[in-house]
Protein backbone atom coordinates (compact mmCIF):
# COMPACT_ATOMS: atom_id res chain seq x y z
CA UNK A 1 0.00 0.00 0.00
CA UNK A 2 2.91 2.32 0.86
CA UNK A 3 4.46 1.78 -2.55
CA UNK A 4 1.16 2.40 -4.35
CA UNK A 5 0.50 5.67 -2.50
CA UNK A 6 4.11 6.82 -3.10
CA UNK A 7 3.78 6.23 -6.84
CA UNK A 8 0.32 7.84 -6.95
CA UNK A 9 1.58 10.92 -5.14
CA UNK A 10 4.54 11.21 -7.51
CA UNK A 11 2.21 11.02 -10.55
CA UNK A 12 0.06 13.74 -9.01
CA UNK A 13 3.06 15.97 -8.32
CA UNK A 14 4.45 15.43 -11.83
CA UNK A 15 1.02 16.24 -13.36
CA UNK A 16 0.60 19.36 -11.27
CA UNK A 17 3.99 20.66 -12.42
CA UNK A 18 3.30 19.78 -16.03
CA UNK A 19 1.47 22.80 -17.44
CA UNK A 20 -0.92 20.89 -19.71
CA UNK A 21 -3.65 20.28 -17.09
CA UNK A 22 -3.38 23.87 -15.87
CA UNK A 23 -4.05 25.20 -19.32
CA UNK A 24 -6.95 22.83 -19.86
CA UNK A 25 -8.55 23.65 -16.52
CA UNK A 26 -8.05 27.36 -17.09
CA UNK A 27 -9.67 27.07 -20.49
CA UNK A 28 -12.60 25.13 -19.03
CA UNK A 29 -13.07 27.69 -16.24
CA UNK A 30 -13.06 30.51 -18.82
CA UNK A 31 -15.62 28.63 -20.88
CA UNK A 32 -17.85 28.11 -17.85
CA UNK A 33 -17.52 31.80 -16.99
CA UNK A 34 -18.31 32.83 -20.54
CA UNK A 35 -21.44 30.67 -20.48
CA UNK A 36 -22.82 33.40 -18.22
CA UNK A 37 -22.53 35.85 -21.12
CA UNK A 38 -23.98 33.37 -23.62
CA UNK A 39 -26.87 32.77 -21.23
CA UNK A 40 -27.66 36.47 -21.28
CA UNK A 41 -28.41 36.24 -24.99
CA UNK A 42 -31.13 33.63 -24.56
CA UNK A 43 -34.12 34.93 -22.69
CA UNK A 44 -35.29 32.67 -19.89
CA UNK A 45 -32.91 29.82 -20.75
CA UNK A 46 -29.74 31.29 -19.26
CA UNK A 47 -29.41 29.02 -16.20
CA UNK A 48 -29.94 25.89 -18.31
CA UNK A 49 -27.28 27.01 -20.77
CA UNK A 50 -24.83 27.69 -17.98
CA UNK A 51 -25.44 24.24 -16.47
CA UNK A 52 -25.29 22.54 -19.87
CA UNK A 53 -22.09 24.25 -20.92
CA UNK A 54 -20.52 23.86 -17.49
CA UNK A 55 -21.14 20.11 -17.35
CA UNK A 56 -20.09 19.61 -20.98
CA UNK A 57 -16.87 21.58 -20.41
CA UNK A 58 -16.09 19.48 -17.34
CA UNK A 59 -16.62 16.27 -19.32
CA UNK A 60 -14.68 17.34 -22.43
CA UNK A 61 -11.69 18.92 -20.69
CA UNK A 62 -11.61 16.07 -18.20
CA UNK A 63 -11.46 13.75 -21.22
CA UNK A 64 -8.45 15.63 -22.63
CA UNK A 65 -6.64 15.44 -19.30
CA UNK A 66 -7.46 11.74 -18.93
CA UNK A 67 -6.20 10.91 -22.43
CA UNK A 68 -3.15 13.17 -22.58
CA UNK A 69 -1.82 12.26 -19.17
CA UNK A 70 -3.20 8.72 -19.13
CA UNK A 71 -1.35 7.59 -22.25
CA UNK A 72 1.91 9.06 -20.95
CA UNK A 73 1.72 7.35 -17.59
CA UNK A 74 3.38 4.14 -18.68
CA UNK A 75 4.51 4.71 -22.26
CA UNK A 76 6.50 7.83 -21.39
CA UNK A 77 8.21 5.95 -18.56
CA UNK A 78 9.10 3.14 -20.95
CA UNK A 79 10.11 5.42 -23.81
CA UNK A 80 12.36 7.59 -21.65
CA UNK A 81 13.58 4.56 -19.71
CA UNK A 82 12.82 6.10 -16.34
CA UNK A 83 11.05 2.82 -15.62
CA UNK A 84 14.39 1.00 -15.31
CA UNK A 85 15.36 2.64 -12.05
CA UNK A 86 11.80 2.52 -10.76
CA UNK A 87 11.32 -1.22 -11.33
CA UNK A 88 14.58 -2.02 -9.53
CA UNK A 89 13.00 -0.71 -6.33
CA UNK A 90 11.02 -3.05 -4.05
CA UNK A 91 7.73 -2.66 -5.93
CA UNK A 92 5.87 -5.14 -8.09
CA UNK A 93 4.64 -4.32 -11.56
CA UNK A 94 0.95 -4.51 -10.53
CA UNK A 95 1.70 -2.00 -7.74
CA UNK A 96 3.27 0.30 -10.30
CA UNK A 97 0.19 0.15 -12.56
CA UNK A 98 -2.19 0.72 -9.68
CA UNK A 99 -0.12 3.59 -8.26
CA UNK A 100 0.07 5.29 -11.64
CA UNK A 101 -3.66 4.91 -12.14
CA UNK A 102 -4.60 6.23 -8.71
CA UNK A 103 -2.21 9.17 -9.18
CA UNK A 104 -4.01 10.20 -12.32
CA UNK A 105 -7.42 9.69 -10.74
CA UNK A 106 -6.29 12.05 -7.97
CA UNK A 107 -5.15 14.59 -10.58
CA UNK A 108 -8.49 14.27 -12.35
CA UNK A 109 -10.40 14.65 -9.09
CA UNK A 110 -8.63 17.92 -8.30
CA UNK A 111 -9.16 19.25 -11.83
CA UNK A 112 -12.82 18.27 -11.91
CA UNK A 113 -13.28 19.85 -8.47
CA UNK A 114 -11.85 23.15 -9.78
CA UNK A 115 -14.15 23.09 -12.82
CA UNK A 116 -17.20 22.23 -10.70
CA UNK A 117 -16.36 24.99 -8.22
CA UNK A 118 -16.18 27.45 -11.13
CA UNK A 119 -19.59 26.26 -12.35
CA UNK A 120 -21.18 26.69 -8.92
CA UNK A 121 -19.64 30.18 -8.54
CA UNK A 122 -21.27 31.26 -11.83
CA UNK A 123 -24.59 29.66 -10.80
CA UNK A 124 -24.43 31.32 -7.38
CA UNK A 125 -23.84 34.70 -8.97
CA UNK A 126 -26.77 34.07 -11.29
CA UNK A 127 -29.06 33.01 -8.41
CA UNK A 128 -28.24 36.00 -6.22
CA UNK A 129 -28.54 38.58 -8.98
CA UNK A 130 -31.87 37.40 -10.42
CA UNK A 131 -35.18 38.28 -8.78
CA UNK A 132 -37.17 35.61 -6.90
CA UNK A 133 -39.95 35.96 -9.46
CA UNK A 134 -37.58 35.22 -12.32
CA UNK A 135 -36.02 32.28 -10.45
CA UNK A 136 -39.49 30.79 -9.96
CA UNK A 137 -39.62 30.14 -13.71
CA UNK A 138 -36.54 27.85 -13.60
CA UNK A 139 -37.01 24.06 -13.96
CA UNK A 140 -34.51 23.44 -11.16
CA UNK A 141 -32.85 25.64 -8.57
CA UNK A 142 -29.76 27.59 -9.65
CA UNK A 143 -27.39 26.08 -7.09
CA UNK A 144 -28.77 22.63 -7.63
CA UNK A 145 -27.13 19.78 -5.67
CA UNK A 146 -28.58 17.39 -8.27
CA UNK A 147 -25.82 18.57 -10.61
CA UNK A 148 -23.45 16.52 -8.46
CA UNK A 149 -25.19 13.36 -9.70
CA UNK A 150 -24.15 14.19 -13.23
CA UNK A 151 -20.67 15.20 -12.05
CA UNK A 152 -20.28 11.90 -10.19
CA UNK A 153 -21.07 9.97 -13.38
CA UNK A 154 -18.79 12.22 -15.46
CA UNK A 155 -16.00 11.50 -12.99
CA UNK A 156 -16.54 7.72 -13.09
CA UNK A 157 -16.59 7.94 -16.90
CA UNK A 158 -13.27 9.83 -16.80
CA UNK A 159 -11.87 7.14 -14.50
CA UNK A 160 -12.92 4.57 -17.08
CA UNK A 161 -11.32 6.56 -19.92
CA UNK A 162 -8.11 6.81 -17.87
CA UNK A 163 -8.13 3.05 -17.34
CA UNK A 164 -8.61 2.61 -21.10
CA UNK A 165 -5.71 4.98 -21.88
CA UNK A 166 -3.53 3.16 -19.37
CA UNK A 167 -4.51 -0.21 -20.82
CA UNK A 168 -3.58 0.80 -24.37
CA UNK A 169 -0.36 2.44 -23.25
CA UNK A 170 0.88 -0.81 -21.68
CA UNK A 171 1.42 -2.28 -25.13
CA UNK A 172 1.34 0.47 -27.76
CA UNK A 173 2.88 3.83 -28.60
CA UNK A 174 1.52 7.06 -27.08
CA UNK A 175 0.03 8.22 -30.39
CA UNK A 176 -1.74 4.94 -31.07
CA UNK A 177 -2.93 4.78 -27.46
CA UNK A 178 -4.44 8.26 -27.78
CA UNK A 179 -6.15 7.37 -31.06
CA UNK A 180 -7.52 4.08 -29.67
CA UNK A 181 -8.75 5.69 -26.46
CA UNK A 182 -10.43 8.50 -28.34
CA UNK A 183 -11.95 5.95 -30.75
CA UNK A 184 -13.33 3.94 -27.83
CA UNK A 185 -14.72 7.12 -26.30
CA UNK A 186 -16.64 7.91 -29.49
CA UNK A 187 -17.81 4.33 -29.99
CA UNK A 188 -18.71 4.11 -26.29
CA UNK A 189 -21.11 7.00 -26.61
CA UNK A 190 -22.92 5.38 -29.53
CA UNK A 191 -22.72 1.91 -28.05
CA UNK A 192 -26.35 1.91 -26.95
CA UNK A 193 -27.37 1.91 -30.63
CA UNK A 194 -25.67 -1.47 -31.08
CA UNK A 195 -27.92 -2.99 -28.45
CA UNK A 196 -30.99 -2.77 -30.62
CA UNK A 197 -29.29 -3.18 -33.96
CA UNK A 198 -31.79 -5.80 -35.12
CA UNK A 199 -34.29 -2.97 -35.57
CA UNK A 200 -32.01 -1.44 -38.18
CA UNK A 201 -30.67 -4.54 -40.02
CA UNK A 202 -32.38 -7.71 -41.20
CA UNK A 203 -29.40 -10.04 -40.84
CA UNK A 204 -29.52 -11.86 -37.49
CA UNK A 205 -25.74 -12.49 -37.70
CA UNK A 206 -24.97 -8.80 -37.96
CA UNK A 207 -27.42 -8.10 -35.14
CA UNK A 208 -25.74 -10.79 -33.02
CA UNK A 209 -22.26 -9.33 -33.71
CA UNK A 210 -23.55 -5.85 -32.87
CA UNK A 211 -24.99 -7.18 -29.61
CA UNK A 212 -21.64 -8.83 -28.80
CA UNK A 213 -19.85 -5.54 -29.40
CA UNK A 214 -22.37 -3.82 -27.17
CA UNK A 215 -21.42 -6.10 -24.30
CA UNK A 216 -17.65 -5.88 -24.84
CA UNK A 217 -17.33 -2.15 -25.51
CA UNK A 218 -18.00 0.30 -22.69
CA UNK A 219 -21.45 1.87 -22.72
CA UNK A 220 -20.48 5.46 -22.01
CA UNK A 221 -23.89 6.93 -22.84
CA UNK A 222 -25.08 5.49 -19.52
CA UNK A 223 -22.88 8.04 -17.73
CA UNK A 224 -24.55 10.98 -19.46
CA UNK A 225 -27.40 12.35 -17.33
CA UNK A 226 -26.71 15.99 -18.14
CA UNK A 227 -30.08 16.58 -19.81
CA UNK A 228 -31.97 15.11 -16.87
CA UNK A 229 -30.27 17.18 -14.19
CA UNK A 230 -30.35 20.39 -16.22
CA UNK A 231 -34.10 20.06 -16.77
CA UNK A 232 -34.75 19.06 -13.18
CA UNK A 233 -35.83 15.51 -14.13
CA UNK A 234 -35.25 12.75 -11.55
CA UNK A 235 -32.17 10.53 -11.67
CA UNK A 236 -32.97 7.57 -9.41
CA UNK A 237 -30.37 6.57 -6.79
CA UNK A 238 -30.61 2.97 -8.01
CA UNK A 239 -29.57 4.08 -11.49
CA UNK A 240 -26.60 5.96 -10.07
CA UNK A 241 -25.46 2.98 -8.01
CA UNK A 242 -25.80 0.56 -10.92
CA UNK A 243 -23.97 2.86 -13.34
CA UNK A 244 -21.14 3.52 -10.89
CA UNK A 245 -20.88 -0.23 -10.21
CA UNK A 246 -20.77 -0.89 -13.98
CA UNK A 247 -18.00 1.70 -14.35
CA UNK A 248 -15.98 0.26 -11.47
CA UNK A 249 -16.35 -3.28 -12.82
CA UNK A 250 -15.15 -2.17 -16.25
CA UNK A 251 -12.21 -0.31 -14.65
CA UNK A 252 -11.29 -3.40 -12.62
CA UNK A 253 -11.26 -5.53 -15.76
CA UNK A 254 -9.14 -2.97 -17.64
CA UNK A 255 -6.65 -2.61 -14.80
CA UNK A 256 -6.36 -6.38 -14.43
CA UNK A 257 -5.69 -6.72 -18.16
CA UNK A 258 -3.14 -3.87 -18.01
CA UNK A 259 -1.39 -5.56 -15.10
CA UNK A 260 -1.32 -8.88 -16.90
CA UNK A 261 0.21 -7.39 -20.05
CA UNK A 262 2.61 -5.14 -18.15
CA UNK A 263 3.82 -7.96 -15.87
CA UNK A 264 5.00 -10.00 -18.85
CA UNK A 265 6.49 -7.17 -20.83
CA UNK A 266 10.20 -6.95 -21.71
CA UNK A 267 11.70 -3.48 -21.42
CA UNK A 268 14.31 -3.69 -24.17
CA UNK B 1 27.32 -18.05 2.61
CA UNK B 2 26.40 -18.52 -1.06
CA UNK B 3 27.35 -16.24 -3.91
CA UNK B 4 25.85 -12.74 -3.99
CA UNK B 5 25.02 -13.05 -7.69
CA UNK B 6 24.75 -16.20 -9.73
CA UNK B 7 23.62 -16.90 -13.26
CA UNK B 8 23.23 -20.33 -14.77
CA UNK B 9 23.07 -20.79 -18.53
CA UNK B 10 21.27 -17.44 -18.73
CA UNK B 11 20.04 -16.88 -22.28
CA UNK B 12 18.04 -14.16 -23.97
CA UNK B 13 16.65 -14.39 -27.48
CA UNK B 14 14.80 -11.65 -29.28
CA UNK B 15 12.69 -11.99 -32.37
CA UNK B 16 13.69 -9.34 -34.89
CA UNK B 17 12.08 -8.26 -38.13
CA UNK B 18 8.49 -7.27 -38.81
CA UNK B 19 6.83 -10.06 -40.77
CA UNK B 20 9.33 -12.88 -40.89
CA UNK B 21 10.69 -12.73 -37.42
CA UNK B 22 14.15 -14.19 -36.96
CA UNK B 23 15.70 -15.13 -33.66
CA UNK B 24 18.56 -13.02 -32.41
CA UNK B 25 20.51 -14.27 -29.40
CA UNK B 26 21.54 -11.29 -27.27
CA UNK B 27 22.95 -13.45 -24.48
CA UNK B 28 24.11 -17.01 -24.83
CA UNK B 29 24.22 -19.38 -21.81
CA UNK B 30 25.98 -17.05 -19.42
CA UNK B 31 27.11 -18.69 -16.20
CA UNK B 32 28.90 -16.55 -13.65
CA UNK B 33 29.13 -16.43 -9.90
CA UNK B 34 30.11 -13.42 -7.82
CA UNK B 35 31.01 -13.71 -4.17
CA UNK B 36 29.78 -11.25 -1.55
CA UNK B 37 32.15 -8.32 -1.03
CA UNK B 38 33.65 -8.54 -4.53
CA UNK B 39 34.04 -5.72 -7.03
CA UNK B 40 33.28 -7.51 -10.26
CA UNK B 41 33.91 -5.94 -13.66
CA UNK B 42 31.66 -7.04 -16.50
CA UNK B 43 33.54 -6.06 -19.60
CA UNK B 44 32.82 -6.16 -23.27
CA UNK B 45 32.62 -4.05 -26.40
CA UNK B 46 29.42 -2.22 -27.33
CA UNK B 47 26.58 -4.64 -28.06
CA UNK B 48 28.30 -7.53 -26.28
CA UNK B 49 25.36 -8.31 -23.99
CA UNK B 50 26.37 -6.38 -20.86
CA UNK B 51 23.19 -4.32 -20.56
CA UNK B 52 21.07 -7.35 -21.49
CA UNK B 53 22.62 -9.24 -18.57
CA UNK B 54 21.96 -6.38 -16.18
CA UNK B 55 18.38 -6.05 -17.38
CA UNK B 56 17.89 -9.78 -16.84
CA UNK B 57 19.28 -9.46 -13.33
CA UNK B 58 16.86 -6.58 -12.65
CA UNK B 59 14.05 -8.53 -14.35
CA UNK B 60 13.39 -5.69 -16.75
CA UNK B 61 13.44 -8.44 -19.35
CA UNK B 62 12.70 -12.13 -18.91
CA UNK B 63 15.19 -14.88 -19.83
CA UNK B 64 14.47 -17.24 -22.72
CA UNK B 65 16.16 -19.95 -20.66
CA UNK B 66 18.49 -20.36 -17.72
CA UNK B 67 18.18 -18.71 -14.34
CA UNK B 68 19.69 -16.01 -12.20
CA UNK B 69 19.81 -15.44 -8.45
CA UNK B 70 20.68 -12.47 -6.29
CA UNK B 71 21.44 -13.04 -2.61
CA UNK B 72 20.16 -16.59 -2.94
CA UNK B 73 16.76 -15.53 -4.28
CA UNK B 74 15.53 -15.73 -7.88
CA UNK B 75 15.64 -12.38 -9.66
CA UNK B 76 12.35 -10.54 -9.45
CA UNK B 77 11.90 -11.39 -5.76
CA UNK B 78 10.50 -8.05 -4.60
CA UNK B 79 11.75 -8.27 -0.99
CA UNK B 80 15.32 -8.92 -2.16
CA UNK B 81 15.26 -5.61 -4.04
CA UNK B 82 15.26 -3.97 -0.63
CA UNK B 83 18.99 -4.86 -0.56
CA UNK B 84 19.80 -4.02 -4.18
CA UNK B 85 20.87 -0.81 -5.89
CA UNK B 86 20.85 -0.31 -9.67
CA UNK B 87 22.16 2.39 -11.95
CA UNK B 88 20.79 1.93 -15.49
CA UNK B 89 22.86 2.82 -18.54
CA UNK B 90 22.29 6.49 -19.50
CA UNK B 91 19.70 6.96 -16.78
CA UNK B 92 16.72 9.25 -17.21
CA UNK B 93 14.40 10.43 -14.48
CA UNK B 94 11.36 12.65 -14.14
CA UNK B 95 11.58 16.10 -15.73
CA UNK B 96 9.58 17.94 -13.13
CA UNK B 97 11.14 16.50 -9.98
CA UNK B 98 14.21 18.00 -8.35
CA UNK B 99 17.20 15.78 -7.52
CA UNK B 100 16.23 15.95 -3.88
CA UNK B 101 12.61 15.02 -4.54
CA UNK B 102 13.60 12.11 -6.77
CA UNK B 103 15.85 10.64 -4.08
CA UNK B 104 13.21 11.22 -1.42
CA UNK B 105 10.65 9.48 -3.62
CA UNK B 106 12.87 6.45 -4.08
CA UNK B 107 13.77 6.45 -0.37
CA UNK B 108 10.04 6.35 0.38
CA UNK B 109 9.66 3.32 -1.86
CA UNK B 110 12.25 1.61 0.34
CA UNK B 111 10.20 2.59 3.39
CA UNK B 112 12.89 4.76 5.00
CA UNK B 113 11.53 6.87 7.88
CA UNK B 114 11.43 10.65 7.18
CA UNK B 115 14.42 11.63 9.37
CA UNK B 116 16.61 8.88 7.93
CA UNK B 117 15.40 9.76 4.44
CA UNK B 118 16.50 13.37 4.73
CA UNK B 119 19.88 12.41 6.19
CA UNK B 120 20.52 9.83 3.48
CA UNK B 121 19.43 12.12 0.62
CA UNK B 122 21.62 15.01 1.83
CA UNK B 123 24.72 12.90 2.41
CA UNK B 124 24.40 11.03 -0.91
CA UNK B 125 23.93 14.20 -2.94
CA UNK B 126 26.98 15.66 -1.20
CA UNK B 127 28.93 12.51 -1.97
CA UNK B 128 28.16 12.57 -5.71
CA UNK B 129 28.90 16.28 -5.91
CA UNK B 130 25.40 17.71 -6.41
CA UNK B 131 25.40 20.97 -4.47
CA UNK B 132 22.87 23.78 -4.75
CA UNK B 133 21.59 22.18 -7.98
CA UNK B 134 19.68 19.66 -5.87
CA UNK B 135 16.76 22.12 -5.78
CA UNK B 136 16.62 22.32 -9.59
CA UNK B 137 14.22 20.26 -11.67
CA UNK B 138 16.02 17.39 -13.39
CA UNK B 139 15.13 18.63 -16.90
CA UNK B 140 17.69 21.39 -16.31
CA UNK B 141 20.48 18.92 -15.50
CA UNK B 142 23.40 18.07 -17.81
CA UNK B 143 24.09 14.44 -18.74
CA UNK B 144 26.91 14.16 -16.23
CA UNK B 145 24.77 15.57 -13.44
CA UNK B 146 21.95 13.13 -14.22
CA UNK B 147 24.55 10.35 -14.06
CA UNK B 148 25.59 11.54 -10.61
CA UNK B 149 21.96 11.59 -9.47
CA UNK B 150 21.63 8.09 -10.94
CA UNK B 151 24.51 6.87 -8.82
CA UNK B 152 23.03 8.50 -5.72
CA UNK B 153 19.63 6.85 -6.27
CA UNK B 154 21.32 3.46 -6.68
CA UNK B 155 22.75 3.83 -3.16
CA UNK B 156 19.73 5.38 -1.42
CA UNK B 157 18.87 2.17 0.45
CA UNK B 158 22.49 1.45 1.45
CA UNK B 159 22.32 -1.74 -0.65
CA UNK B 160 24.36 -4.89 -0.11
CA UNK B 161 24.63 -5.52 -3.84
CA UNK B 162 25.09 -2.65 -6.29
CA UNK B 163 24.67 -2.99 -10.05
CA UNK B 164 26.19 -0.17 -12.07
CA UNK B 165 25.73 -0.13 -15.84
CA UNK B 166 28.50 2.00 -17.36
CA UNK B 167 28.87 4.15 -14.24
CA UNK B 168 31.55 6.41 -15.73
CA UNK B 169 29.50 7.28 -18.81
CA UNK B 170 29.03 11.02 -19.32
CA UNK B 171 31.28 11.94 -16.40
CA UNK B 172 34.19 14.38 -16.52
CA UNK B 173 37.59 13.30 -15.13
CA UNK B 174 36.70 14.60 -11.68
CA UNK B 175 33.41 12.74 -11.72
CA UNK B 176 35.20 9.55 -12.77
CA UNK B 177 37.62 9.90 -9.92
CA UNK B 178 34.71 10.43 -7.49
CA UNK B 179 32.93 7.32 -8.75
CA UNK B 180 36.09 5.27 -8.48
CA UNK B 181 36.55 6.28 -4.86
CA UNK B 182 32.88 5.61 -4.21
CA UNK B 183 33.20 2.06 -5.57
CA UNK B 184 36.32 1.47 -3.48
CA UNK B 185 34.51 2.81 -0.43
CA UNK B 186 31.65 0.37 -1.09
CA UNK B 187 34.18 -2.46 -1.37
CA UNK B 188 35.76 -1.44 1.93
CA UNK B 189 32.34 -1.56 3.54
CA UNK B 190 31.89 -5.14 2.35
CA UNK B 191 29.37 -4.42 -0.40
CA UNK B 192 29.23 -6.40 -3.62
CA UNK B 193 29.64 -4.24 -6.71
CA UNK B 194 28.84 -5.53 -10.19
CA UNK B 195 29.68 -3.00 -12.80
CA UNK B 196 29.68 -3.13 -16.55
CA UNK B 197 32.08 -1.08 -18.58
CA UNK B 198 34.00 -0.97 -21.80
CA UNK B 199 36.63 1.22 -20.19
CA UNK B 200 39.35 -1.19 -19.17
CA UNK B 201 41.32 1.23 -17.02
CA UNK B 202 38.37 1.35 -14.62
CA UNK B 203 38.31 -2.41 -14.32
CA UNK B 204 42.08 -2.57 -13.77
CA UNK B 205 41.85 0.05 -11.05
CA UNK B 206 38.84 -1.36 -9.23
CA UNK B 207 38.09 -5.02 -9.82
CA UNK B 208 39.17 -8.12 -8.03
CA UNK B 209 37.65 -10.26 -10.78
CA UNK B 210 36.34 -9.61 -14.25
CA UNK B 211 34.34 -11.34 -16.94
CA UNK B 212 34.70 -10.51 -20.60
CA UNK B 213 31.66 -10.92 -22.83
CA UNK B 214 31.64 -10.64 -26.58
CA UNK B 215 28.85 -11.40 -29.02
CA UNK B 216 26.58 -12.42 -26.16
CA UNK B 217 28.98 -15.07 -24.91
CA UNK B 218 31.31 -15.29 -21.97
CA UNK B 219 34.79 -15.01 -23.48
CA UNK B 220 36.75 -15.20 -20.22
CA UNK B 221 36.37 -14.73 -16.50
CA UNK B 222 38.59 -14.87 -13.48
CA UNK B 223 41.00 -12.92 -11.31
CA UNK B 224 42.92 -10.19 -13.07
CA UNK B 225 46.19 -11.64 -11.73
CA UNK B 226 45.36 -15.02 -13.23
CA UNK B 227 44.11 -13.67 -16.52
CA UNK B 228 47.01 -11.42 -17.31
CA UNK B 229 50.64 -12.41 -17.65
CA UNK B 230 52.10 -9.83 -15.37
CA UNK B 231 55.67 -10.90 -16.04
CA UNK B 232 57.81 -8.53 -18.06
CA UNK B 233 57.83 -9.30 -21.79
CA UNK B 234 60.27 -6.61 -22.90
CA UNK B 235 61.51 -3.09 -22.23
CA UNK B 236 60.65 0.31 -23.61
CA UNK B 237 63.61 2.68 -23.65
CA UNK B 238 63.25 6.37 -24.51
CA UNK B 239 66.50 8.25 -25.30
CA UNK B 240 67.34 11.71 -26.54
CA UNK B 241 70.38 13.13 -28.40
CA UNK B 242 70.69 9.78 -30.11
CA UNK B 243 72.48 9.60 -33.44
CA UNK B 244 70.58 7.51 -36.02
CA UNK B 245 73.69 5.53 -37.03
CA UNK B 246 74.08 4.31 -33.43
CA UNK B 247 70.69 2.60 -33.68
CA UNK B 248 71.98 0.15 -36.30
CA UNK B 249 74.44 -1.17 -33.70
CA UNK B 250 71.56 -2.48 -31.59
CA UNK B 251 70.78 -5.15 -34.21
CA UNK B 252 68.00 -7.66 -33.36
CA UNK B 253 67.88 -6.50 -29.71
CA UNK B 254 65.71 -3.57 -30.86
CA UNK B 255 62.37 -5.06 -31.88
CA UNK B 256 60.97 -1.69 -32.91
CA UNK B 257 62.30 1.84 -33.06
CA UNK B 258 60.10 4.94 -33.29
CA UNK B 259 61.40 8.47 -33.78
CA UNK B 260 59.36 10.70 -31.45
CA UNK B 261 61.12 13.94 -32.47
CA UNK B 262 64.57 14.69 -34.02
CA UNK B 263 67.17 12.84 -31.92
CA UNK B 264 64.53 11.42 -29.55
CA UNK B 265 63.64 7.73 -29.94
CA UNK B 266 61.44 5.11 -28.31
CA UNK B 267 63.11 1.70 -28.59
CA UNK B 268 61.35 -1.58 -27.78
CA UNK B 269 63.93 -4.07 -26.54
CA UNK B 270 63.42 -7.80 -26.46
CA UNK B 271 63.35 -9.54 -23.10
CA UNK B 272 66.54 -11.52 -23.66
CA UNK B 273 68.53 -8.33 -24.11
CA UNK B 274 69.90 -6.95 -20.78
CA UNK B 275 68.92 -3.24 -20.74
CA UNK B 276 71.93 -2.31 -18.58
CA UNK B 277 74.38 -3.17 -21.39
CA UNK B 278 72.39 -1.28 -24.04
CA UNK B 279 72.13 1.71 -21.74
CA UNK B 280 75.88 1.88 -21.16
CA UNK B 281 76.59 1.42 -24.90
CA UNK B 282 74.22 4.21 -25.90
CA UNK B 283 75.14 6.69 -23.17
CA UNK B 284 78.78 6.26 -24.23
CA UNK B 285 77.82 7.85 -27.60
CA UNK B 286 76.50 10.97 -25.84
CA UNK B 287 72.82 9.95 -25.78
CA UNK B 288 70.77 10.65 -22.65
CA UNK B 289 68.23 8.32 -21.02
CA UNK B 290 64.71 9.74 -20.69
CA UNK B 291 62.99 6.62 -19.36
CA UNK B 292 63.22 2.86 -19.18
CA UNK B 293 60.01 0.91 -18.51
CA UNK B 294 59.14 -2.79 -18.47
CA UNK B 295 56.47 -3.90 -21.00
CA UNK B 296 53.75 -6.07 -19.45
CA UNK B 297 50.56 -7.59 -20.84
CA UNK B 298 47.70 -5.16 -20.18
CA UNK B 299 44.03 -5.89 -19.72
CA UNK B 300 43.50 -4.17 -23.04
CA UNK B 301 45.78 -6.67 -24.82
CA UNK B 302 43.94 -9.51 -23.17
CA UNK B 303 40.54 -7.98 -23.96
CA UNK B 304 41.31 -7.39 -27.62
CA UNK B 305 42.62 -10.94 -27.98
CA UNK B 306 39.59 -12.54 -26.32
CA UNK B 307 37.05 -10.40 -28.13
CA UNK B 308 38.70 -11.23 -31.46
CA UNK B 309 38.64 -14.95 -30.60
CA UNK B 310 34.98 -14.77 -29.59
CA UNK B 311 34.16 -12.90 -32.80
CA UNK B 312 35.73 -15.57 -34.98
CA UNK B 313 33.94 -18.32 -33.05
CA UNK B 314 30.49 -16.77 -33.44
CA UNK B 315 28.13 -18.73 -35.70
CA UNK B 316 27.53 -17.11 -39.08
CA UNK B 317 23.72 -17.04 -38.72
CA UNK B 318 23.96 -14.97 -35.58
CA UNK B 319 26.38 -12.59 -37.26
CA UNK B 320 23.82 -12.00 -39.98
CA UNK B 321 21.15 -11.34 -37.40
CA UNK B 322 23.40 -8.90 -35.58
CA UNK B 323 24.12 -6.97 -38.72
CA UNK B 324 20.41 -6.67 -39.49
CA UNK B 325 19.73 -5.47 -35.97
Amino acid sequence: MRAISCIAWSVFRESVRDRVPYNLVLFAVLLIASSFLIGQLTAGQDVKIIKDLGLAATAVFGLFIAIFIGIGLVSKEVERKSIYALLSKPISRPQLILGKYLGLVLTLAVNVAVMVAALYVVLAYMTFTESAQFRAGWDAPGIDPALLKSILLIFVELMLITALALFFSTFSTPLLSAALTFGFYIVGHFNNDLRNFEKVVDSPTVAWIARAFYHVLPDLSAFDVKTEVVHGLPVPAGYLVMTVAYGLLYITILLSASTLIFSRRDFK
Amino acid sequence: MGPAIRTEELTKDYAIGFWRKKPYRALDRLSISIEAGEVFGFLGPNGAGKTTTLKLLMQLIFPSSGKAEILGQPVGHVATRQRIGYLPENPYFYDYLTAEELLRYFAQLFGLPPAERKKRVDSLLDKVGIGAERKLQLRKFSKGMVQRVGIAQALINDPDVVFLDEPMSGLDPLGRRDVRSLILELRDRGKTVFFSSHILADAEALCSRVAVVAGGRLAASGRLNDMLAFEVRGWELVMTDLKPEVLTRLGPSAKRTTEISPGRYAIELSLDCPPERILSDLTATGAKVVSLNPIRDTLEDFFVRRVAEAGSARPASLEVSRARD
